[in-house]
């Protein structure tokens, strides 16, 4: 008996002891919606933590947590973080925009910061990447490189982000080949490798050259590798399943932006209610080397990645249709951020139609 | 007309994996033990398939560890609900997530590092035949195990004696035991086949289908084998075409999304368990059919009198 | 070696109080053991996992949100389970019950008065209950499978669902992200002490029908229907009961208590109708319920176990980085330890070492 109240006293010490260490370092704390090894969205996250780990390492440390479904248990995560003396929260997944919210509301001394969203507070801001930046770069390369003219798109939900990128790759390819098609597959997954590379061979069969893909497994590039065709990375550099196949990849660099936030937070230049959406020129989402094609389409590559990064050139730039035909940018006139962020149209030339 | 070739291929695929697993609980189930755990089981196929290729180089011994892997899991399913006749339905749930988590712990390490593929066989000659030259004479060889698998079933349920005797157990364990069979033993070794056949299908996913290693990749696909079970009333036979089956609507789907039909991608999606219960309730109408095929005494834990 | 099991002429008193404890002292070992090999402090580590949860009344309530749907979800399940019927897709009805349920705030925003909740509530039960009647007709007209049946209607109603959420169902104001409007104040079931924590009122209805259920599982004749047409269909039939009506009656309640408890999820905890409002609840409910060993009461006790093991998993993870896998692995052997003790109240087990022993 005397060991057990032995014990539990060392128990509840430790405890104490890991929340006074605590104190010592300012904590960030990261949740998570998958794992993070999941080798897609969250392992991006993850990296990036790391990187906080490594910069900041001896004034911060860094907690996550994984695999918290969106809803209550959402909620409760954060509660719990924001209870246990965290300094600055990264909620780092869409869905848990509400709760994130709420519990802000809660918790006015904590600063939050919420992925992807539109929902902001006093001490929450949201952060998020210019993604179609990237992907109208790739579209351009496969508006070169397909020989067929048909690109396959394998497509995980339709959301904003998700259409936008879609209607981006199409403006890149059409940019160097006007009469680019496009073909759509939903597989209603973020993550399912034999699904993704089921939808990426019904594609192939159905005459696409080129893959490319907006759910987080390698299982397309592995298909693409096998078959002979090529296709892009999604989230990390995906060389290493295709070798031959992989053209490029958008990867997400989130470690610079955690860094800066995570500073400002400590020397209280952290502002609560901004809406950040960085891209290429900040270094938030970079392009991984363009292999496997030749020297003038690399080139083409490269001068449209400068042209972004300098500003010359915005991707949602008129004249661009609707896919009914009508007009939605006219000459010149560039779409405005918000339009982007809650999109739900397709420009003209996507084969597929839209769930409304 | 190769494209016919080419989407067969994919819906053999996609097809196996369900296969395997479905015939070893199939056997399971037939013995009259349900392990409703044979998702965990085959995931844990797939990282220890996954694993052992990857550290070794060949992909036989990735499929050889996946075997054992599966089949380990499986014992302590067996010992659990057999030495000790905990019940079947919670144990197999709790094995399932043990499965997941296990994986998870031992595949940290493999997360994007380059999967070994398990290579096609390619027979010269026959494999160039046009239209079913690489479907009969091309595919992986673990295709060709499930083909192989399904008639060694068929073969051993209703040809051979022990087979007969397997059945007897799974009918009525109290008869089989008075006879002096060895109920347990049985048990035993089915579940134990049923193990095996859960990490072979799991060593598909992560050698054949797509050569990687990812949490949860078996996605659900244990919860469909199962069902698999289900819908071919116990009989092997009927497991295949409900794999094909499904593998087949499932990859038509895809393909009516690439044409652009513009029909809600939730629907299409939806096709395949759709299809499944449309076809179960059409061969379900023979009553005589059914009944006479469910084990009887399948889910009830068995202890010899002493 | 061999394991013998000796059946007990009755069920033994000792070893049913006994053996939770019995298991809860397995998974301590075990756990202390998993947590000194991967490193972390053992003692601290289950000091997280199972008291430190317990110990703050904001995290009671938390408790309290998760084991309410898993606890309303296994009261009905164990009364399906006693009558024989194979009800696997509580998850489809839970996800029903909540579509059905939120139909009112979506379609009628302006209807917002004392009845807007009960309705719900009631269109959430009645969602549930007939997504569960699909298997039960199709068994008992076209004699289907209702393992398989009801299986595969989980996965449609999840694509339904999802559908509803980005398409037809979606706030107009919402960005064209997916997600219904938030529902107003009267759609929402309230928190029983807003002060103290976010617990909502559907684990006072949960425990409520796990009392009902049980007084009529055991002081009713349908209780006793139930029982008999479970335990043998044929002695059932002699004694006048209908085994038809039976499939319908399991069928609807466990669905009708899985939509409920779906309806409570959404209007008290998410507060909108969103693409995925489970994550896995009909699933894990089924091992609430053989936990709590087919009784309604047992599944109350089972569910907040249950609960607590997802909230020490992830305090373990917070406080002492333990990664989720592990809590994982350690959820399975705690369910393992708490099945395998439970043999030990209807058998007696000795273990033999060699050769057979003759009785």
């Amino acid at each position: 008996m005397n060991k057990l109240v032995l014990g539990l006293t060392t128990a509840l010490a430790l405890t104490l002891a890991s929340g006074a260490q605590a104190a010592d370092k300012y904590k960030a704390c990261f949740m998570y919606v998958g794992s993070k090894t999941d080798g897609g969205w969250t392992q991006a996250q993850d990296v990036g933590r790391q990187m906080v780990d490594k910069e900041l390492g001896d004034k911060v440390e860094t907690v996550y947590v994984e695999n918290v479904p969106e809803g209550p248990d959402a909620e409760r995560a954060l509660t719990r973080f924001a209870r246990s003396g965290c300094g600055i929260i990264f909620a780092t997944s869409f869905g848990f925009m509400d709760q994130t919210v709420a519990v802000a509301e809660k918790f006015p001394n904590v600063k939050f910061e919420h992925a992807t969203g539109y929902k902001t507070a006093p001490n929450l801001t949201t952060y998020n990447s210019r993604f179609y930046e990237g992907r109208y770069i790739i579209g351009q390369i496969a508006g070169k490189m397909s020989k067929t003219g048909v690109a396959g798109y394998i497509a995980s939900f339709p959301i904003p982000e998700v259409v936008m990128g879609i209607n981006s790759f199409l403006l890149g390819a059409r940019s160097v080949n006007p009469d680019f098609k496009l073909k759509v597959v939903w597989v209603n997954t973020w993550f399912d490798a034999g699904k993704e590379a089921d939808a990426a061979k019904a594609l192939i069969d159905q005459g696409v050259d080129i893959i490319t893909q907006h759910t987080d497994s390698t299982g397309p590039m592995q298909v693409a590798e096998e078959r002979g065709i090529h296709a892009f990375g999604q989230a990390f550099d995906q060389i290493k399943a295709g070798p031959h196949a992989q053209l490029s990849a958008i990867t997400d660099t989130w470690g610079p932006y955690y860094v800066k936030e995570i500073k400002a937070a400590m020397d209280g230049t952290w502002k609560g209610g901004q809406q950040s959406w960085d891209g290429l020129k900040d270094g938030i989402l970079t392009m991984a080397p363009y292999t496997n094609m030749p020297d003038d389409v690399k080139a083409m590559a490269e001068e449209t990645e400068a042209k972004i990064k300098s500003g010359e050139l915005h991707p949602f730039t008129g004249p661009i249709n609707k896919q009914d035909g009508t007009v939605w940018l006219k000459d010149g006139e560039v779409s405005d951020d918000g339009t982007l962020l809650g999109m739900n149209f397709y420009v003209e030339g996507v084969d597929d139609t839209l769930p409304q | 007309m190769e494209i016919a070739q080419n989407i067969l291929l994919t819906i053999a695929t996609a097809a196996t994996p369900l296969l395997i697993a479905a015939m070893g609980e199939l056997v399971v189930e037939r013995s009259g033990v349900l392990n409703l755990g044979v998702e965990g089981m085959m995931v844990i196929g797939a990282v220890c398939g996954f694993a052992a290729a990857a550290l070794t180089g060949s992909p036989w011994i990735g499929i050889l560890a996946a075997i054992i892997a599966g089949a380990l899991l499986s014992l302590l399913f067996a010992v659990l609900t057999l030495s000790l006749a905990t019940n079947q339905v919670a144990t197999g749930l709790s094995l399932t997530l043990l499965g997941i988590g296990l994986s998870g712990m031992i595949g940290e390490g493999f997360v994007g590092s380059p999967g070994v593929r398990l290579a096609n066989i390619h027979i010269p000659g026959l494999a160039d035949i046009p239209l079913v030259g690489r479907l009969l004479f091309g595919q992986d060889p673990i295709f060709y195990m499930s083909i192989a698998l399904t008639a060694g079933v068929m073969w051993f349920l209703f040809r051979t004696r022990t087979g007969l005797t397997l059945r007897s157990v799974g009918d009525n364990h109290k008869s089989a035991h008075a006879l002096g069979i060895s109920v347990l033993g049985y048990r035993y070794a089915a579940v134990l086949f049923g193990g095996a056949c859960a990490g072979l299908a799991g060593a598909h996913l992560s050698l054949v289908y797509t050569p990687q290693w990812v949490e949860n990749m078996t996605a659900g696909r244990g919860w469909i084998a199962l069902a698999l079970v289900v819908f071919a009333s116990w009989r092997p036979w009927r497991v295949l075409g409900g794999a094909y089956l499904f593998g087949a609507v499932t990859i038509g789907q895809l393909h009516a999304q690439a044409l652009g039909f513009g029909i809600p991608s939730q629907l299409l999606s939806s096709l395949p368990y759709l299809a499944t219960i449309v076809v179960l309730v059409i061969i379900s109408g023979n009553r005589r059919l059914t009944v006479m095929n469910t084990p009887a005494s399948l889910g009830q834990p068995f202890v010899p009198d002493r | 070696m061999r394991i013998e099991l000796i059946k007990r002429p009755q069920h033994s008193v000792l070893f049913s109080a006994l053996s939770p404890f019995i298991a809860l002292l397995l998974t301590l070992v075990a756990g202390a053991i998993i947590f000194t090999a991967l490193g972390k402090p053992p003692l601290a580590a289950l000091y997280t996992y199972f008291v430190e949860p317990l110990t703050e009344v904001w995290q009671l309530h938390e408790l309290a949100i998760k084991a309410a749907p898993l606890i309303m979800i296994a009261v009905g399940l164990s009364v399906c389970y006693r009558s024989n019927n194979w009800n696997i897709g509580a998850e489809g009805q839970f996800i029903m019950g909540g579509i059905a349920g939120s139909l009112i705030p979506i379609l009628l925003p302006g209807f917002q008065n004392f009845l807007t909740l009960p309705l719900m509530l009631l269109f959430g039960f009645a969602g549930g209950a007939a997504m569960g009647a699909v298997p039960a007709f199709l068994k008992t007209r076209f004699n289907t499978n209702e393992i398989l049946t009801s299986l595969m209607l989980v996965y449609v109603a999840q694509l339904f669902l999802d559908w509803l959420a980005r398409g037809v169902f979606r706030d107009p104001a919402g960005n064209n992200f997916p997600g219904s409007i938030r529902f107003p104040p009267a759609a929402r079931l309230g928190e029983i002490a807003p002060s103290q924590g976010s617990a909502h009122y559907g684990i006072v209805f949960a425990v409520v029908a796990a009392v009902l259920v049980w007084l009529m599982m055991r002081y009713t004749i349908k209780g006793f229907e139930i029982r008999v047409l479970g335990e043998s269909p044929r002695a059932g039939r002699f004694a006048g009961f209908s085994s038809r009506k039976m499939v319908y009656f399991a069928f609807l309640l466990s669905g009708g208590l899985a939509g409920l408890a779906g309806i409570c999820e959404v209007s008290g905890a998410i507060g909108q109708l969103r693409e995925t409002i489970s994550p896995g609840y009909g699933f894990t409910a089924i091992i609430v319920a053989f936990l709590g060993r087919l009784n309604p009461l047992g599944a109350v006790a089972a569910g907040f176990v249950l609960a607590l093991t997802y909230l020490g998993g992830e305090g373990a993870q917070m406080a002492l980085g333990i990664s989720d896998k592990v809590a994982r692995v350690f959820q399975g052997l705690l369910l393992f330890f708490v099945l395998g003790c439970d043999t030990l109240i209807r058998y007696q087990v000795r273990v033999v070492w060699r050769g057979k022993v003759k009785a």
